[in-house]
């Protein structure tokens, strides 16, 4: 089997996973969303973003100035540009290009 | 229907900001790894979803095993579960279009259409299928993009998938300065934190997820009613 052919496979099994997952919850709760779901649905979105971020940030250490400095001034500073002008394109690329000059210029790993 | 089409747009611009930044990060980078535009175009399709396609690059170029790799994407797209269960009953009655809004659903398009409070006159069903189908646009234009670029680009893109960090960070931002109670961000933020500690890089969303929403279960009688938004 050629590389190629095993990547397609990979694609193909990342994609159905990824809609087993997304399809599930409407076939389970197809006859009646019960209370607690309801209450969930509007309570999750908040936990959930919020553990998204931590997520994108899973592999911050603090063993090295360079595996934490980089993520925590460009997080600080996503924060601080969208507080200050809450335009969201400004905020990401201003953010992003703070974290790419950090990691290849100042905190070669 | 003009409105609708207006006010849905406008509702993604920031996530047209991100999907094309990121998208197009994507792109180069499943460039570098060997598999050129078409493919980017592929999984933005046939996989649609941000962090599990980055994730992908790096397994495709390892060669992983296609079971270690559905595990792979069962821990880390878990979340979306989470989301069909929130949009259960706003998805309700959504017709043909159903399917498709549910196989569109990524962090992005959830953030969108979770706790859209939406304007007289713009019409729900239609901002759903919009705001889902531009953002799936943008994406497939950010990753094609991306992968035509990487064929030209000579400087570094080391870091170019902080772009994704920094769309959830304004997400968050977002969400708090509307939240009535910050209970859940905080509880979301802790307990994945803990989760992250205790169970390592590689484990610990599953963990979160279970913890996270049997917590919010428990607090029900005292968080019913004071969710939303001010």
């Amino acid at each position: 089997m050629s590389g190629k052919t095993h990547a397609v496979l990979l694609v193909l099994t990342m994609g159905a996973v990824t809609q087993l997952l997304r399809f599930l919850p409407f076939a389970v709760f197809s006859k009646g969303t019960p209370k607690p779901v309801l209450y969930l649905g509007r309570v999750l979105p908040a936990a959930t973003m919020a553990m998204l971020v931590v997520y994108c940030l899973k592999n911050m250490a603090f063993s090295a100035l360079g595996a934490w400095v980089p993520e925590a001034i460009a997080v600080a500073l996503v924060v601080g540009l969208h507080k200050w002008k809450h335009n969201t394109l400004l905020s990401i690329v201003g953010g992003t290009a703070a974290y790419m000059l950090l990691v290849q210029l100042v905190f070669q790993t | 229907m003009k409105k609708t089409l207006r006010y849905s747009f406008l509702a993604t611009l920031p996530v047209m900001a991100g999907y094309l930044v990121l998208g197009m990060g994507f792109g180069i980078l499943l460039y570098d790894k060997g598999y050129p535009c078409w493919w980017a175009v592929f999984m933005s399709v046939g996989i649609y979803a941000g962090s599990m396609q980055y994730v992908g690059a790096e397994l495709m170029a390892a060669g992983t095993g296609l079971l270690p790799a559905a595990l792979m994407t069962l821990m880390v797209n878990a979340r979306h579960l989470f989301y069909g269960v929130s949009m259960v009953d706003k998805y309700r009655g959504m017709g043909k279009a159903k399917p498709y809004l549910i196989y569109a659903l990524t962090d992005e398009t959830y953030s969108l259409v979770c706790d859209a409070v939406l304007p007289e006159g713009v019409d729900r069903k239609g901002y759903y299928v919009l705001v889902s189908l531009l953002d799936q646009c943008y994406w497939i234009l950010g990753s094609f993009l991306g992968g035509l670029l990487g064929s030209a680009l000579t400087i570094s893109t080391a870091g170019i998938d902080f772009s994704m960090t920094a769309l959830f960070v304004v997400i968050v931002v977002e969400q708090w300065e509307k939240a009535r109670t910050h209970v859940p961000a905080v509880l979301g933020f802790g307990i994945s934190a803990l989760c992250l500690v205790l169970f390592g890089a590689d484990r610990f969303l599953i963990p979160s997820m279970l913890a996270i929403s049997a917590l919010l279960l428990v607090l029900r009688p005292r968080l019913e009613g004071k969710e939303g938004d001010k």
